[in-house]
């Protein structure tokens, strides 16, 4: 059987000018490949930079990484293309919802309704909502998460946001729960790197409080060839952040915070 | 010794740097000290040390190199561990509002002036 992301990489490669990113793009984040998914995102935003599919790949891929900012901003540069774009109008619906907003959401939701009338999951979350918001937020928050696209739904949220080097979750045991990081030769050192911060969290924490400082927030560790962070999202887990020494620590600290809170979503989900 | 001194001085002489020491990496050891009342210097000294062997090992098995800056950040402090020549490191505290910018460079060039 063919791999079809490779087949998808060899047409690309024969003809950089196709859209065939597209539909790569969408595999590589379906096999959950996200950094390797917002490469060909962004190469193909580069390279065609005035189509809306371009960018809703973009903001599909950048919502799975749990960058809601920028994603926002990818969608609404779809809804400038291509106003009444249903993607665009679902994804910023969802990104709302997710911030705990359903009445920012509602205009969304009605306008992919407006423009695909015949689509009864839409109808029925749009109903929902306005009912919801008449009553309890709560409900409106749940009523619209069941419409909002499949594929932006369960564990997304804190893979690479800005590019391949990586993040990775971790149990106190050193165990690996979600992830990945290579070293700078591509090599995947996700394992390796899980059983030397086994304890840290342990050991921040002793220091800490040894020391009168309170609980800790975060470890850095700043190589000449890229930069580490590692912060507690929870109690029980440690996530670790590893970027091109490019990338200012305090860049990457704001970086850690949305990653922590990706997590922390992740794991209510898996509860 | 007098280069030890100035180092330390150099450090804590930054706005909310509660104290520097130089510590030996390989075991932990206050080699010399310049810290505010109250702070354990055996205990930063041993802290610091576990902590930045630890992260030190966590970035060479991620392909990285030595790491240059070690930091520690907590509710009400931090912690700058930067190395300082063969076996030593040097330790700064530093209260939460403190200029770590300042206090970071400060470090560096201090532990750069121990190692020449």
């Amino acid at each position: 059987m063919t791999d079809p992301i490779r087949e998808l990489t060899a047409q690309l490669a024969s003809d950089p000018q196709s859209l065939v990113f597209l539909e790569l793009g969408e595999a590589l984040r379906n096999r959950g490949q996200p950094a390797a998914a917002y490469k060909v995102a962004r190469m193909g935003v580069n390279r065609y930079p005035e189509l809306a599919a371009s960018h809703d790949l973009l903001a599909r891929v950048l919502a799975d990484q749990g960058d809601r900012h920028a994603a926002a901003e990818a969608w609404r540069r779809v809804l400038e293309l291509s106003p009444g774009h249903i993607g665009a109008n679902k994804g910023l619906a969802f990104l709302a919802f997710r911030a705990g907003d359903p009445e920012g959401a509602l205009p969304f939701l009605e306008s992919a309704l407006g423009a695909a009338p015949d689509d009864e999951g839409l109808a029925v979350a749009v109903q929902r909502v306005r009912a919801a918001l008449d009553g309890a937020a709560a409900r409106a928050t749940a009523a619209a998460e069941a419409s909002a696209p499949s594929a932006l739904r369960g564990a997304e949220g804190f893979e690479p946001f800005e590019d391949a080097r990586g993040v990775v979750l971790l149990d106190t045991q050193g165990l690996r729960l979600a992830g990945t990081v290579e070293a700078p030769d591509g090599s995947d050192v996700s394992d390796a790197v899980a059983a030397h911060l086994q304890g840290v969290s342990r050991e921040a924490s002793r220091a800490a409080r040894l020391l009168d400082l309170g609980a800790w927030e975060s470890v850095t560790a700043e190589s000449p060839d890229g930069h580490l962070l590692v912060l507690p999202p929870t109690q029980s887990t440690v996530l670790l952040l590893l970027r091109d020494a490019r990338v200012p620590v305090g860049r990457l600290g704001l970086i850690g915070e949305q990653a922590a809170r990706a997590a922390r979503h992740w794991l209510e989900r898996l509860a | 010794m007098r280069n030890l001194g100035e180092a330390l001085e150099r450090v804590t002489r930054v706005a909310g740097i509660r104290g520097a020491m130089l510590v030996a990496e390989s075991d932990g050891l206050v080699v010399a000290e310049a810290l505010a009342e109250g702070l354990d210097g055996a205990a930063v000294a041993a802290l610091a040390a576990s902590l930045t062997l630890r992260l030190r090992r966590t970035a060479t098995s991620a392909g990285l190199a030595v790491p240059q800056v070690v930091q520690l950040r907590a509710e009400r402090g931090t912690v700058l561990s930067v190395p300082a020549g063969d076996d030593l490191l040097l330790v700064a505290v530093a209260e939460r509002d403190a200029n770590l910018g300042l206090a970071r460079l400060e470090l560096r060039q201090a532990a750069a002036q121990l190692g020449s």
